[in-house]
């Protein structure tokens, strides 16, 4: 079955190119099919659509990884967003601690699903879909069901949307979206947690009896989620200028198909934030080309569950072929 | 005319002849015991009469015509029904979904009928006299009923001949009567039996005659009636060969370094005591299911022990889990390697690094990859691991390599305990020696090492001494001077209920 073996670090480039591709092809596809895609403001407008979902698919490919699931990234963002208006609005707190205060939020709730999946031992899938209703419920009750306004507070919305780079539009929220990349890069690649992380993806029970407390280091992997949670819900709610309470549903599984588009497996054990980063620019542009080649939005869908389909097909086949 | 003849059985596996050439004949209306060691080829000959596996050579008749089974189901249709040691049933399901799964009765093909279904299940019942409601849940009934169940349902095909394998290993007295009550319903003048079993001294209650199996060959048969335990057992393992013992002195003086005492377990393990000195290998023989396996599992904390106390170095350790175990120096090489030794799909560095990640992580939290790789290179060098890189997936590596891969784990995490499982499992035989010799230098280096396996020669060969377990005890602790086959056998099947032998 081993013909010539292909070193492991070989096959990963392979992987992120065959995704990296793509995503060019898609690129030069929509600049030829539209005159207004390949213009700087609407790149610009890729990466911002790009960044809060792709910061949540940063923190998620840290759980898939380890072979588990977070559904409560979407709707635990909203709660995020909320808890950021309840700390600088109604409770008056400064702006550095209402966004610090908001990221450690969304900590917790990862601390949360961590503990049921691996403390009680629930499935990831369904600890995390209960936190994803309790967060859903909870954004709801605490803001009285209304948009909480940042009004003591114009600033806030420039910490997505300051221009880093005078007289060209580059928002600093785009730059955080960079930053985090490397530093969940570094994390996954270059860290203990990390690679614990593919450890016990890649065989739990192996790695328990190897003298690796899991239970701790899940625990740790569903809080590093939880984290990029309550960031991408401050930067959501910088975006808009306001904390929206409704919504989130749907946007965890968007950033779960960056994620699987970037080649990172569902069974746990492979992936890379490379890979999650070019799965979340597909999606995002995926969906700017379709539109500015106005394709109706309906179809929009249609069209990136067909990606992941054949993302997730193509990946199978280069792997049994190995 | 036979009720049922193999004729020259023959069957390989990868590397293993699991049958070779083997006969056996089963009269009409005759419990005929089956035996042999693990591995004699017992479960291999049940496989091929039950048809999951085709036989390479050889031919099977029964009642004269040949028999050529292509699925279980087809062996059923044609009258051989087989019960497993490993119960299959459906736990959700009723006792009546159970036995008529896959022939429920319908009405009009179409829908199915819980009332046909329970009626014909209470005659099937009622026939056989078996205690049994057909609406209990499989679930809610204890093990013995279960396997009741499976009589029932492997007697609903009508069967001729029934084969059963290891049906007392988890009944009690009582159950086991029963059990033998309706082996004896079962046999008439057109059907047979055939009994495999471990326990020598059931053979003598229930069986006729008494086929032996050795090394995947057809040894005897004798008749159960002028028929000795002793003769048997050394029929089953043969004659000892001598250059197989351990040639040199056997006395290790070293300082005790492992030290378990009372080891309990509410499931199987009963007072185990016993110790581990410096450079010592204590064997650990037993037959299938006597709690080998599980006593290494509750002594790394991997599975709940209830009672009993571990101590290395003089210093007693409280274990809860594997984390624990390898902090005190105890590392465990599981029997299962692929489940729960190595990662498959990780390199060889990512697997010999895994039990000491935090020596190669640096103050500021990042793993040292270099000195991962160094590492690794290293005891790729001194275990002699055959790979082209220590980058390489482990999962393109032989089970040798693989093995030693796991070793290799254990030693950059430095355990003075080694507990090997089945070391030799699934690994060819040029490495098996080479898995010997490294054993052999780590307890020259003054590792302590326990030693799980299944096969006696192995034991007899690498032991300096040899504890016996049957039904989660250890009923003798051997010098492996002393130790022959034919005593760790007798020993292996003392299934009383006497004290526990101490070290």
């Amino acid at each position: 079955m081993t013909a010539i073996p292909i070193p492991a670090r070989v096959r990963g480039s392979v992987q992120q190119l065959l995704a990296l591709a793509s995503l060019i092809a898609i690129l030069v596809f929509f600049s030829f099919a539209s005159p207004y895609f390949f213009t700087p403001s609407n790149l610009v407008g890729i990466l911002m659509a790009a960044t809060v979902t792709g910061i949540l698919a940063l923190g998620t490919t840290f759980v898939i990884v380890s072979g588990g699931i977070d559904l409560s990234i979407g709707t635990g963002m909203i709660l995020c967003g909320v808890m950021t208006g309840v700390f600088m609005t109604y409770w008056g707190w400064p702006a550095w601690a209402g966004v610090i205060g908001a990221i450690l939020f969304g900590g917790l709730i990862g601390f949360i699903n961590g503990f049921n999946v691996s403390v009680l031992g629930l499935p990831p899938f369904i600890a995390t879909l209960g936190m994803m209703l309790v967060a859903s419920g909870l954004s709801l009750v605490i803001s009285g069901t209304k948009p909480i306004y940042f009004k003591e507070h114009p600033d806030f919305q420039l910490l997505m949307n300051y221009d880093v780079i005078p007289g060209a539009r580059f928002p600093l929220g785009v730059l955080i979206f960079l930053v985090l990349t490397v530093v969940a890069a570094v994390v996954l690649s270059k860290t203990i947690v990390g690679r614990y992380a593919f450890s016990i993806g890649s065989n739990e029970a192996a790695t328990a009896l190897s003298g690796v407390n899991v239970v701790r280091w899940k625990l740790t992997i569903y809080t590093i989620a939880g984290l990029f949670v309550g960031i991408a819900g401050v930067l959501a709610a910088s975006r808009l200028s306001s904390a929206q309470p409704v919504g989130g549903m749907g946007l965890e599984l968007e950033a779960i198909a960056a994620v699987v588009i970037g080649g990172t497996s569902l069974q746990g054990g492979r992936g890379s934030i490379a890979g999650t980063v070019v799965g979340a620019l597909i999606v995002a542009v995926l969906t700017n080309g379709l539109r500015v080649t106005a394709v109706p939005q309906e179809w929009q869908s249609v069209v990136v569950g067909c990606v992941i389909l054949v993302a997730v097909y193509v990946d199978m086949l280069r792997r049994k072929a190995n | 005319m036979t009720l049922l003849e193999v004729r020259g059985a023959s069957k390989s596996f990868p590397g293993v002849r699991a049958l070779d050439d083997v006969d056996l004949e089963l009269r009409h209306g005759e419990v005929l015991a089956l035996v042999g060691e693990n591995g004699a080829g017992k479960s291999t000959l049940m496989k091929l009469l039950s048809g999951i596996d085709r036989p390479d050579g050889g031919e099977f008749f029964l009642d004269g015509v040949q028999y050529t089974p292509a699925s279980p189901r087809h062996a059923q249709e044609l009258g051989i029904s087989i019960i497993h040691q490993e119960l299959n049933l459906m736990p959700d399901l009723t006792v009546a979904q159970n036995i008529f799964i896959g022939r429920e009765p319908r009405i009009g093909g179409l829908l199915l009928s819980e009332r046909a279904l329970n009626r014909r299940t209470r005659e099937l019942l009622d026939r056989l006299g078996l205690p049994l409601e057909p609406t209990d849940l499989i679930g809610d009934l204890t093990v013995a009923r279960q396997q009741m169940v499976e009589i029932a349902r492997a007697l609903s095909f009508n069967a001729r001949v029934l084969v059963m394998d290891e049906p007392t290993a988890a009944l009690n007295e009582v159950e086991v009567n029963t059990l033998f009550g309706l082996i004896r319903r079962f046999v008439t003048p057109t059907t047979g039996v055939i009994y495999i079993s471990h326990r020598m001294h059931e053979l003598a209650e229930i069986t006729d005659r008494i086929t032996v199996l050795r090394d995947g060959r057809y040894v005897d048969t004798l008749d159960t009636a002028s028929s000795t335990v002793p003769q048997v057992i050394s029929l089953m393992v043969g004659r000892t060969i001598t250059g197989e013992q351990r040639p040199r002195a056997a006395v290790v003086t070293g300082e005790p370094v492992l030290s378990v005492r009372g080891l309990h377990t509410k499931a199987l393990l009963r007072d185990v005591s016993f110790e581990v000195r410096r450079g010592e290998i204590l064997g650990f023989a037993g037959l299938m299911g006597a709690g080998r396996t599980e006593l290494a599992r509750a002594l790394v904390g991997a599975d709940r022990k209830d009672g009993g106390t571990v101590t290395v170095h003089g210093r007693e350790v409280a274990i809860s889990n594997p984390a624990d175990a390898a902090r005190a120096g105890i590392g465990y090489l599981s029997e299962d390697r692929k489940r729960y030794g190595v990662l498959l799909g990780r390199s060889v560095r990512d697997n010999v690094v895994l039990a000491s990640m935090p020596r190669f992580t640096s103050a500021f939290g990042l793993v040292a990859d270099r000195m991962i790789g160094k590492t690794a290179t290293d005891y790729v060098a001194k275990l002699r691991i055959r790979t082209p890189s220590t980058g390489q997936l482990v999962q393109n590596l032989s089970g040798g390599n693989q093995q030693k891969t796991v070793i290799a784990k254990w030693l950059v995490r430095d355990c003075d305990v080694l507990i090997f499982d089945e070391p030799t499992r699934g690994i060819d035989v040029g490495a098996k020696d080479e898995i010997y010799a490294l054993l052999d230098e780590l307890a020259a280096d003054g590792k302590a090492i326990v030693m799980i396996s299944s096969e006696l020669p192995e034991v007899l060969r690498m032991s300096h001494r040899i504890a016996v377990m049957c039904q989660g005890r250890i009923t003798a602790v051997l010098d492996s001077t002393d130790a022959s086959q034919e005593l760790i056998m007798d020993y292996a099947t003392r299934f009383s209920a006497q004290g526990t032998v101490t070290s």
